[in-house]
């Protein structure tokens, strides 16, 4: 006979540390990679409008602050989340308790880290519109500012549901006994 | 899409073109220039612009065509730095706009070796942007079959010979027809590449290119008129990127007279007023037909800064390396043609510059 994928079995036996693990890595791992396309894709802009500009290149690190915001995001949730991470013996891990506190920090950790990659790209890009419309005219630099902030917001609300996501959830606690379900 | 990696490899670039573009002189400063009484003010005036002191070490008295070889000289410096910090594509794509320049190079070569004239004296006369590392090599053939040859083998527009002249087309045929036939090819080939690059290169690349070859097709048309250039050798020389192809130069290749010309470039809208009647320079010898040409002329490079200018509005693509250059070479025949005026105490004429920005 063939073989069969038990989804249960597998969510059952996977252990909460490994969901929680993964969560935070994407978390803080996405961030970056959002941050740090958002700034390679400002700061070229920036440094070649700043050849014949240069009174542009001081004012358009307001866009790779924005950028480096969405990673800090990223370090934020992360110490939020690892702070849940405790040592608990692998014979009493396994409690409904342990499993939602696994899951929610794996999709908040997804949710925030995705939230910051898009939002970083999506500030680098506006940044660097904005860097090469102020060596053009020092006037647009202002308003282009004012969509990065609207850009910027995205981030924010990645935080924000990444927090409420584990909101609900504690530390990883030791069983009051041995589970009977322990393999 | 193409916003997510440009950067990646050609921020740092596009950043300087559009530092460069900023440079172009504005309608302001050539009221300044027009002004001027003499050519050293017009040396002072340009001393404040981005030209700085370029004409600073030039004996006086200064002439016009100094003045035009050291802006061309400053543009060249531009592109070579442009060009040295490229990677590929952008590099093939900056190379590409040196083989317009090439092909005239070449031609001047072509004709030195059929006049048996000393060619090392022309190679002083050829375009800088369209040098070729193997350029001394054309110099040692000394006929047409050896230079066909080691044009084949040396130059990077040897495919543009390849596909449509052989060695004693450059014999026989008349040196405008190669060069029309040799700058079609390259029209062609260019357009092609931009396609291979995507949006929104190809887009911006493709409205430029096909308006190039539009009005090519117009100029041969309009200078065949009269000559003994047959219909089916204008043909050819038509490019087959353009507006106009397919049905518009199938009827200008049998076109007879300037009317019919009209009529068919009343099917491209953009293309009607070209022949509208305006307010054209007055003609002492009532040669209207010089008359026309000259305004047709000025109409073409109005509208190809037009859309020279349209390629800034958009980023993240190369059409703004191919829109300055242009820009910028509009620039140096305005200067020159504001210089002559001053030097040859032309005043009421000195208006008759094309402003960019």
């Amino acid at each position: 006979s063939g073989e069969a994928f038990n989804v249960g079995q597998f969510l059952e036996e996977t252990s909460p540390y490994a969901w929680a693990g993964t969560g935070i890595g994407l978390c803080i791992g996405l961030s970056v990679l959002g941050a740090g396309w958002g700034i390679l894709v400002t700061g070229s802009s920036i440094l070649g409008g700043g050849v014949r500009s240069p009174r542009i290149t001081t004012k358009n690190l307001i866009s790779i602050i924005f950028c480096e915001v969405v990673a800090i995001y990223g370090v934020i949730i992360g110490i939020v989340y690892s702070a849940k991470l405790q040592h608990v013996p692998e014979n009493l891990l396994y409690t409904p308790h342990n499993y939602y506190t696994g899951y929610a920090i794996f999709w908040g950790g997804i949710t925030v880290g995705i939230c910051n990659l898009l939002c970083g790209i999506a500030v680098g890009i506006t940044g660097s519109t904005a860097a090469i419309a102020d060596a053009a005219d020092p006037n647009l630099f202002v308003k282009i500012l004012i969509v990065e902030v609207f850009g910027s917001i995205m981030g924010l609300f990645g935080l924000i549901v990444g927090l409420l996501m584990v909101g609900a959830a504690g530390d990883f606690t030791a069983a009051a006994s041995v589970s009977p379900h322990v393999l | 899409m193409e916003a997510l990696f440009f950067n990646a490899n050609t921020g740092f670039l596009e950043g300087i073109v559009r530092g460069y573009k900023a440079g172009i002189l504005t309608q302001s400063q050539y009221a300044n220039l027009a002004q001027c009484e003499t050519l050293e003010d017009f040396r002072t005036q340009l001393s404040a612009t981005d030209y700085g002191n370029f004409l600073a070490n030039e004996p006086l008295p200064i002439s016009t065509s100094t003045i035009a070889d050291k802006a061309t000289e400053l543009l060249v410096e531009q592109f070579k730095y442009l060009r040295t910090n490229a990677v590929e594509p952008l590099r093939k794509f900056l190379d590409y706009i040196t083989y317009g320049y090439m092909i005239d190079n070449v031609v001047l070569l072509i004709t030195g070796t059929l006049h048996e004239r000393d060619t090392h004296e022309l190679v002083k006369r050829c375009h800088p942007l369209g040098v070729f590392d193997s350029m001394p090599v054309l110099c040692v053939a000394t006929n047409v079959d050896e230079l066909y040859q080691s044009v084949l083998i040396e130059t990077p527009i040897a495919p543009y010979f390849r596909e449509c002249l052989t060695a004693s087309d450059l014999d026989d045929l008349n040196i405008e027809i190669i060069r029309n036939t040799l700058y079609k090819a390259y029209l062609e080939d260019f357009y092609n590449f931009c396609t291979t690059l995507g949006s929104p290169t190809s887009d911006v690349m493709h409205r430029i290119l096909s308006f190039e070859a539009d009005r090519r097709t117009i100029n041969i048309t309009i200078n065949s008129f009269g000559t003994e250039l047959s219909k089916e050798t204008r043909a050819k020389l038509f490019p087959t990127i353009g507006r106009l192809f397919p049905e518009g130069n199938n009827q200008l290749a049998r076109a007879d007279d300037i009317e019919q010309v009209r009529q068919v470039c009343e099917n491209v809208s953009e293309y009607r007023s070209f022949f509208s009647e305006g307010p054209s320079v007055s003609n002492p010898n009532g040669d209207e037909f010089g008359a026309l040409a000259a305004q047709l002329e000025d109409r073409f490079f109005s509208t190809e800064v037009d859309l020279n200018k349209q390629a800034f509005l958009q980023q993240f693509q190369y059409g703004v390396f191919y829109s300055y250059m242009k820009l910028k070479e509009q620039e140096i025949r305005n200067l020159t043609w504001i210089a002559e005026c001053i030097a040859q105490d032309a005043k009421d004429r000195i208006q008759d510059y094309i402003p960019i920005f």
